[in-house]
């Protein structure tokens, strides 16, 4: 069985960056599928990288990480000041990100539009987590 | 005759305000078996006559920051760019020694690989800082929106450091530099196979324009 655990941006919005990335591995570390809401700026990407990396045991293999945000280059110049705005209002809640436990997801496949989940359990078996 | 005096006054001062920077730090990027270190060597073969590292095809063969200081190269004009190379550990979220063991290392071994291997990866990611531009060498092969490859551009770009993309591999039958181009299009991206020197020349003069 796999375990998907939906992380808000609220529940992240006001912790530090080394708590947000904390918060989620703990969750990744349970063996339980991370979907938040929202991206982590792009050094607390690394970030997730570098502490994953400094945690890596013979239990806990590492993550598999996928962000999918959308294009803002397709977006109109409206769009784009409206979304600015948003975002100074409500935090950049935009995209969606999944992390999971290396132990348990394979692989994830992303294009623009969609990502592809591949779980070690099933292995032939596709699994689509979002169209 | 003044001309002459000042030419060789600011030479024994080794002062020359028309030179650029002296230092430049070229750094080498990328997830794991992109083929950094074969580029490394090509670089260091075409323009030393000497390799820098060593290349395997099990994954994560360098573990640690490799670097060739006064690495000078020539355009096609005779313009010369010297830099420091640097050849990182390939960045990667995971690292199972049971992966080594498939490809047929001894337990032991693949555990210390593992463990040296996470390492590397820390750090490459600490040393970003410390470039004064990246080539970014990724698999032609391969899907290019992994989400490492997205992070480390992701992460040059808001350090304003300059990035090349190197789609690696296209000696190979299933290389898409179209793929590389349609994922990173505000990137310049050239096809290169590093171990054949193919498009090499091209990437040379490339090189001119991200260094600063």
């Amino acid at each position: 069985m796999v375990t998907f655990q939906f992380v808000p941006y609220q529940d992240l919005e006001n912790l530090t960056s080394a708590k947000r990335i904390n918060k989620l591995l703990n969750i990744v570390k349970d063996d339980k599928i991370v979907i938040m809401e929202g991206r982590l700026k792009k050094e607390e990407e690394v970030d997730l990288i570098e502490i994953t990396m400094e945690e890596i045991s013979s239990a806990f293999k590492g993550i598999e990480l996928s962000v999918i945000y959308p294009d803002t280059s397709k977006l109109s110049s409206m769009q784009r000041v409206r979304g600015v705005f948003a975002n100074i209002l409500l935090g950049d809640r935009q995209g969606l990100t999944i992390i999971g436990p290396a132990s348990i997801v394979k692989k994830i496949e992303k294009n623009p539009n969609k990502i592809e989940l591949f779980t070690k359990e099933v292995d032939k078996r596709r699994k689509k987590d979002k169209g | 005759m003044v001309k002459n005096f000042l030419k060789n006054l600011l030479k024994k001062l080794k002062f020359n305000p028309f030179s650029k920077k002296v230092h430049i730090k070229l750094g080498l990027y990328g997830p794991p078996n992109g083929g950094k270190s074969t580029l490394a060597n090509r670089i260091c073969q075409d323009w030393l006559g000497e390799e820098l590292s060593s290349v395997s095809h099990i994954p994560h063969e360098t573990r640690e920051i490799k670097i060739k200081e006064q690495v000078s190269i020539r355009n096609r004009k005779g313009k010369e760019l010297t830099f420091s190379l640097v050849d990182t550990p390939g960045i990667a979220t995971k690292i199972d020694y049971e992966d080594f063991i498939k490809k047929g290392m001894k337990k032991d071994l693949a555990k210390k690989r593992a463990k040296e291997a996470t390492k590397g990866v820390i750090d490459a990611i600490k040393w970003l800082d410390n470039m004064d531009s990246v080539v970014v060498v990724l698999d032609a092969t391969k899907d290019p929106y992994s989400q490492v490859n997205i992070t480390i551009i992701g992460n040059l770009q808001a350090r304003n450091i300059p990035v090349l993309i190197a789609a690696n591999k296209v000696d190979l039958q299933k290389s898409s530099i179209e793929a590389i181009k349609s994922a990173f299009p505000q990137y310049e991206v050239i096809g290169i196979s590093a171990k054949y020197g193919k498009n090499i020349e091209d990437f040379y003069e490339q090189l001119f324009k991200i260094a600063k």
